[in-house]
């Protein structure tokens, strides 16, 4: 058992957490958040017309960006960041200057736990982000590090210390995330089970992350978390999350480093229009097929020692092996060399490291 | 999604009995265990007669029994290996085997939960063990896997164990349990999840069904601590085997669930002493657990027999200079093999 892992009051780490939101309507979910929110700091990031103003409620503590915005700090390589898509919000996560990152829709509001109580979200992805991860052998009674729970029977004690948590993936009561054709079989479906745990997702294994109650580190795993080239423009729409997960699951797993999915629970109230989405996800779901086994075999070498170095790495083999699954790939590919470009301008202390793998590594 | 109807005789219910009255355990189980045959498999080592209530229709073998069907073995079936004798000598598909001192749960609403219906229902709707779905189980009523998880997976595969959990005692090794004398699980946990490929995790034999058909011989009772004991503190045959096939299922592209049943576990033994008797079995993980995870079998093994036979030998080779109880467990895997090989060529 890895004694003195569990603070007693969860730290606020108001100072050191950003929350970034995407938004195209307007921020009034904000208001049911408040007595969670308030003491942060949030990176509004608009995306669609710039000329329009979204109005931020009293109170809130914020920097907003648009459209123009983004094309003024990034310049050319602005380029990389998606319009018309909620997957604009990693811009947030460059220019936050925080060690956290939490991101939550506009759509999403405070849950209740079974007892009847709200959920303070974000407490809980703390506590998830601020304990250990276990990757490499699964616990049967979830984490380990939670109170009232702990490491089983048959656990080696010598793995008991776990691995830092990179990222904090939370869930959503109410509509559930289902793709398109799911939601037009079962447009009725709500997911009302409250299942309580929070575990890790083992070393070796893929998930589809979603980007609607997300956490991370953003000084471990950071720019790992490119959401994609979506939207205008684009073929494909709906895979930004899922995509920065795949390569944030390569890339922790090569880092020892930790996943975790489960609490906290958010409400998503809002079901999109599946036709809308099939259309955006439509090229995604065949390309899919291709992305899984891509991503299970992609292997690390040893001298890829920071996120930005696997990332790179990653980047070169998705234009060698993926570029003739669709020419989008190979744009994608550059998309990505753009982004840790500009994750290092904006983020000069890590550049000295990115710069050595972009002289050595990435091959155009 | 649809389920195939699984008909009551092709169930086993296998309880081995550690103790000799189990009035109350079969009195408590009775609306969950009556529909079923049961095999009781009676500890060698226990010595009363055993206690048991009318209104099931069952096999009780003792000593006597499993000397006279085994014949001359070097396996032992004392304390909790009792059971692996009822995997044996049952001819049904499906196995449910629950310790002696369980009891039957009580989920979030208040109500009795049938361990049995539950742990039937994971063995019979598909795994996913290749890609982690967020939602849990894709296949209980109100899921269903979540947006990017790829089509083609979705299918599943065969289900060949299910794991299930502990409320009040949990299934926690000594060293835990003694520093924390007062812990215990409360928190109901509303999920069925596949294990994913090659991940590995600790099978406890507390509370577990498996498609017997599939992966029966891959249950065996092979590793014995030199100070084995009657409470699960003292053991960790049920956590080297469990592994073991979790290594098979990997191999053979078959599924392994964890998570819902639940049982509750009555409070039982005394961890301090276990502590001071048994430090054996946690310090085995420790090699266990590295060789397990990078055990490779080989394309031929196609059967669960085979692989078993496959892994006994690396077992012997890459662990049995280590420990003593490590060359004893390869020779019990291979010797379990050749009596699970006996008892299906003999007439039923």
């Amino acid at each position: 058992m890895a004694a003195g892992s569990r603070p007693a009051v969860t730290p606020l780490l108001k100072d050191e957490l950003d929350i970034v939101i995407p938004t195209i309507r307007n921020l009034d979910f904000l208001e049911m958040w408040r007595p969670f929110f308030q003491p942060y700091h949030l990176i509004i990031v608009q995306d669609g017309d710039p000329s329009k103003t979204i109005k931020v409620p009293e109170g809130f503590d914020y920097e907003l960006y648009n459209r123009n915005d983004i094309n003024r700090i990034l310049g050319p390589k602005a380029s990389c960041i998606s319009f018309k898509d909620s997957a604009c919000r990693c811009f947030g996560y460059m220019v936050s200057k925080k060690k956290y990152v939490y991101t939550i829709d506009d759509d999403c509001f405070v849950a209740k736990d079974p007892s009847g109580k709200d959920i303070n979200a974000l407490e809980q992805h703390i506590k998830n982000l601020l304990s250990p991860s276990t990757p490499f052998f699964f616990n049967t009674l979830y984490d380990p590090y939670r109170d009232g729970a702990d490491f089983v029977r048959g656990y080696p004690f010598s793995l008991r210390d776990g691995v830092p948590t990179a990222v904090s993936h939370g869930l959503w009561l109410n509509i559930p995330d289902y793709d398109a054709p799911t939601q037009l079989v079962k447009p009725l479906e709500r997911n009302t089970r409250y299942v309580d745990a929070v575990m890790t997702i083992p070393k070796g294994t893929l998930f589809p992350m979603c980007g609607m109650n997300l956490a991370f580190d953003r000084e471990m795993i950071g720019p790992a978390m490119y959401f994609g080239l979506m939207g205008d423009g684009q073929p494909i729409g709906r895979y930004d999350d899922m995509w920065a997960g795949w390569c944030t699951k390569v890339i922790c797993d090569h880092l020892g480093l930790g996943i975790k999915t489960g609490l906290p629970y958010i409400w998503h109230s809002k079901a999109s229009n599946p036709f809308v989405n099939l259309k955006k996800e439509y090229k995604g779901i065949f390309w899919q097929e291709e992305l899984i086994p891509f991503f299970q075999q992609v292997a690390l070498t040893k001298d890829c020692t920071t996120v930005q170095k696997c990332y790179l790495e990653l980047s070169r083999q998705v234009k060698e092996k993926l570029g003739k699954v669709d020419d989008y790939f190979n744009k994608l590919a550059d998309a990505m060399v753009t982004w840790i470009q500009a994750w290092d301008e904006l983020n000069p202390a890590k550049a000295d490291a990115a710069a050595a793998a972009l002289a050595n590594g990435a091959s155009k | 999604m649809s389920q195939a109807p699984i008909k009551d005789n092709e169930v086993d219910i296998v309880i081995g009995a550690l103790r000799s009255d189990l009035s109350s355990f079969f009195n408590e189980w009775r609306a969950y265990f009556s529909r079923f045959h049961l095999i009781i498999v009676k500890d060698p080592d226990l010595k009363e007669e055993l206690k048991i209530p009318d209104g099931f229709s069952l096999n009780v073998y003792t000593k006597n029994d499993i000397d006279r069907i085994v014949g001359s073995t070097s396996i032992s079936f004392s304390g909790y290996s009792c059971r692996y004798f009822g995997f044996l000598v049952s001819k049904k598909k499906y196995i449910i085997s629950i310790d002696d001192d369980c009891h039957p749960a009580k989920d979030n609403k208040g109500n009795f939960v049938d361990a049995v219906a539950q742990h039937i229902e994971n063995l019979t709707t598909p795994a996913t063990p290749f890609f982690f779905n967020t939602l849990y189980d894709p296949y209980r009523d109100g899921a269903d896997f979540v947006r990017g998880y790829p089509f083609s997976l979705r299918n599943g595969v065969n289900c060949a164990l299910s794991c299930g959990l502990w409320l009040n005692l949990a299934d926690l090794d000594a060293p835990t349990q003694a520093l924390k004398p007062s812990e215990r699980n409360n928190r109901y946990v509303d999920a069925v999840l596949t294990v994913p490929t090659a991940a590995l995790l600790p099978v406890s034999g507390i509370n577990i069904a498996f498609d017997r058909e599939a992966v029966g011989p891959a249950l065996f009772p092979a590793l014995r601590l030199a100070e084995e004991g009657k409470v699960r503190w003292e053991t960790i045959e049920d956590i080297w085997s469990g592994m073991c096939v979790k290594v098979i299922c990997d191999h053979l592209g078959l599924g392994v669930k964890t998570g819902l049943p639940y049982v509750w576990r009555t409070d039982r033994g005394d961890a301090i002493e276990s502590l001071k008797k048994e430090w054996e079995g946690v310090k085995l993980m420790e090699e266990v657990v590295p060789f397990l995870q990078s055990t490779m079998l080989p394309v031929t093994a196609a059967t669960a027999e085979d692989c078993v036979v496959e892994m006994a030998k690396t077992v012997k080779q890459q662990l049995g200079s280590s420990n003593p109880v490590f060359g004893h467990a390869a020779d019990s895997m291979l010797e379990w093999v050749r009596i699970w090989k006996t008892m299906g060529s003999r007439p039923s």
